[in-house]
């Protein structure tokens, strides 16, 4: 995308375009710089503030923000913890700036993963007519299952034996990236399915097949590209509810173990402590809250900017 | 007797599906949860698809108005924040910040045992619903009026909609009558699909209000490895959802009569 920025205006790229629209969308810009924002805190965040977050400072536990001062004078704050600390005298904002980090890391690797799956299901059912009916019935299948459900029977058949294979971190890593991916690709391989489908019929692949272009080439640079465009818009979905479903698991105690901080790891904890200390439960929630609004922004902004009807008006 | 609908009566008792936590045979205790599970995830639901209809129709008719921008805005909000922060947000704000005394307070942990018998404890039961309901409701509606929306989009550009104000029909008559009717068929398959998940619980909505229905059920017998438990519901569920996809595809056959099944 940025290297059609340096070429002469008249060899615009379609990527310039898309640029432009997906300018004029307001919430969806909003949210892009948000989510540069976010990703920015919880990456460069660490290295301006080195603390800990696993540091165990039993003698100034349960502090209060700092803004707390403003309403409450007699409120135990300090500016060594800005957000305050948890009943364990844990830094609440290294924290969340640790649980960002494995929460979009999370979220990530699971939309990559589903995103990988369901275009690759989408482009063999939609182009290889033998595999339709057997992928999409497969599809069906998937998508018939309740998620959450599965998800948690998922947890607790296969936590132990990972956790015990890769460790109790990356172990629940991998389980929970795993689990999110295969449930989330239906969406993805349905809309990619039909979009091949429709390019199949379409002349420039009539004349590329006559000049003998093999089935793997003919895929990767044929249709792929020309479906590039409803796969970026379930990618920015896809990752919306994976940040959404990481933290639900976690939120159920479901997730990583307790010593490890996520967003909805640090919210479940905060919970039984909401009445004295609302604000533990605010600032995850609103990290989690305004992160996925963005994204889903975006996605917005880039299903209108991608669709050649509404470009250019 | 719920037991002899699904054939698990082998012997009489002797071989019942019994849960290996509370040692009662598993649909004794659904059966015990359902009705909690009903009142709120089910109450929630047609709320939600009460307030979602109006917002779509309205919100698809003034597209790109204040309300639209609102409505559109809130569904946003509703779609990305997830249900266990707008339930927590409404605990610490109705709960724990609003006086005890005040008309506005809530209770934030559900009742189960309440029972509903004059006018105050039918009050205390909203009341204690309100929350719970409030949250899921929003979700669901959030859902529901963005299809809504969407699909009277689609519908207001189409050319029956021109013929039927050339024929010099009222606003009234062309909006809820021709369009409303043809762009209803998405939304009622959508709003079929739903039904499933209102019998599975809100597990996140309940947990977090401390409804103890199936959400619950389920969640706490895969904590306590409660294989038999687990089975069944997941069972029950799968059953539900084959059920209601069947209903959506026959819904769709009968609303939409250029659809026939062969």
């Amino acid at each position: 995308m940025t290297d059609a920025t340096q070429q002469p205006d008249r060899v615009r790229s379609q990527w310039w375009d898309i640029w432009d629209q997906f300018k004029t969308h307001r919430g969806a810009v909003i949210g892009l710089g948000f989510l540069i924002f976010i990703t920015l805190f919880v990456l460069l965040g660490p290295l301006l503030w080195q603390v800990d977050p696993g540091k165990l400072d039993i003698r100034n536990k349960d502090m209060r923000p700092i803004y707390t001062i403003l309403w409450d004078s007699e409120a135990k704050v300090s500016w060594a913890k800005p957000l305050g600390s948890d009943n364990l005298g844990r830094d609440i904002l290294a924290n969340l700036m640790q649980g960002g980090r494995i929460s979009m890391a999370v979220g990530w690797t699971a939309m990559l993963l589903s995103v990988i799956l369901g275009t690759l299901i989408g482009v063999l059912a939609g182009y290889f007519k033998r595999l339709d009916g057997l992928l999409m019935r497969f599809t069906d299948l998937v998508l018939a299952l309740p998620l959450l459900p599965l998800l948690l029977v998922m947890m607790l058949l296969f936590r132990d034996s990972l956790r015990a294979t890769f460790g109790p971190e990356n172990g629940i890593f991998i389980l929970i990236v795993v689990a999110i991916g295969i449930t989330s690709w239906m969406q993805t391989a349905r809309i990619v399915r039909g979009d091949v489908l429709a390019l199949k019929e379409r002349e420039f692949v009539l004349a590329a097949r006559s000049i003998g272009t093999p089935s793997r080439r003919m895929i990767t640079r044929h249709i792929l590209p020309n479906v590039l465009s409803p796969i970026m818009v379930s990618a920015t979905l896809g990752l919306a509810t994976a940040i959404i479903t990481e933290s639900a698991l976690s939120f159920l105690g479901l997730g990583f173990p307790s010593d490890f901080p996520t967003w909805g790891k640090i919210l479940f904890d905060s919970v039984d402590r909401m009445t004295n200390y609302p604000e533990r439960v605010i600032w995850p929630g609103l990290c989690i809250s305004l992160t996925v609004l963005a994204v889903n922004y975006i996605g917005d902004g880039l299903r209108d900017a991608l669709d050649p009807r509404i470009r250019g008006q | 007797m719920i037991d002899a609908m699904f054939g698990t009566n082998f012997a009489d008792g002797a071989q019942r599906i019994i849960s290996f936590q509370s040692r009662s045979p598993v649909f004794d205790i659904i059966a015990e949860r359902m009705p909690q599970t009903l009142w709120v995830v089910g109450m929630s639901y047609v709320v939600g698809v009460l307030i979602a209809l109006p917002i779509g129709i309205i919100s698809a008719y003034k597209q790109y108005s204040i309300f639209d921008q609102i409505g559109t805005l809130i569904s946003m909000i509703g779609f990305s924040v997830p249900t266990f922060f707008t339930g927590v947000l409404l605990i610490v704000i109705f709960s724990t910040m609003v006086p005890l005394d005040s008309i506005f307070w809530l209770p934030s942990i559900y009742d189960t045992t309440h029972e509903v018998t004059d006018w105050e404890s039918f009050k205390f039961q909203m009341r204690q619903m309100a929350m719970p309901v409030f949250v899921l409701a929003l979700f669901n509606a959030a859902q529901i009026s963005r299809y809504m929306r969407a699909s009277m989009l689609d519908n207001l550009g189409q050319d029956y909609v021109r013929t039927a104000r050339a024929k010099g029909m009222t606003e009234k008559i062309v909006v809820l009558k021709h369009v409303l009717r043809n762009s209803m068929i998405p939304v009622i398959t959508v709003i079929a699909l739903g039904v499933p998940q209102v019998f599975g619980g809100a597990i996140i909505t309940e947990q977090v209000f401390k409804v103890n229905g199936l959400g619950q059920l389920l969640i706490t017998a895969i904590q306590g490895s409660d294989i038999p438990m687990v089975m069944t519901l997941t069972f029950m569920f799968a059953i539900l959802i084959v059920l209601f996809n069947l209903i959506a595809d026959v819904l769709y056959g009968v609303l939409d009569p250029r659809i026939r099944y062969d």
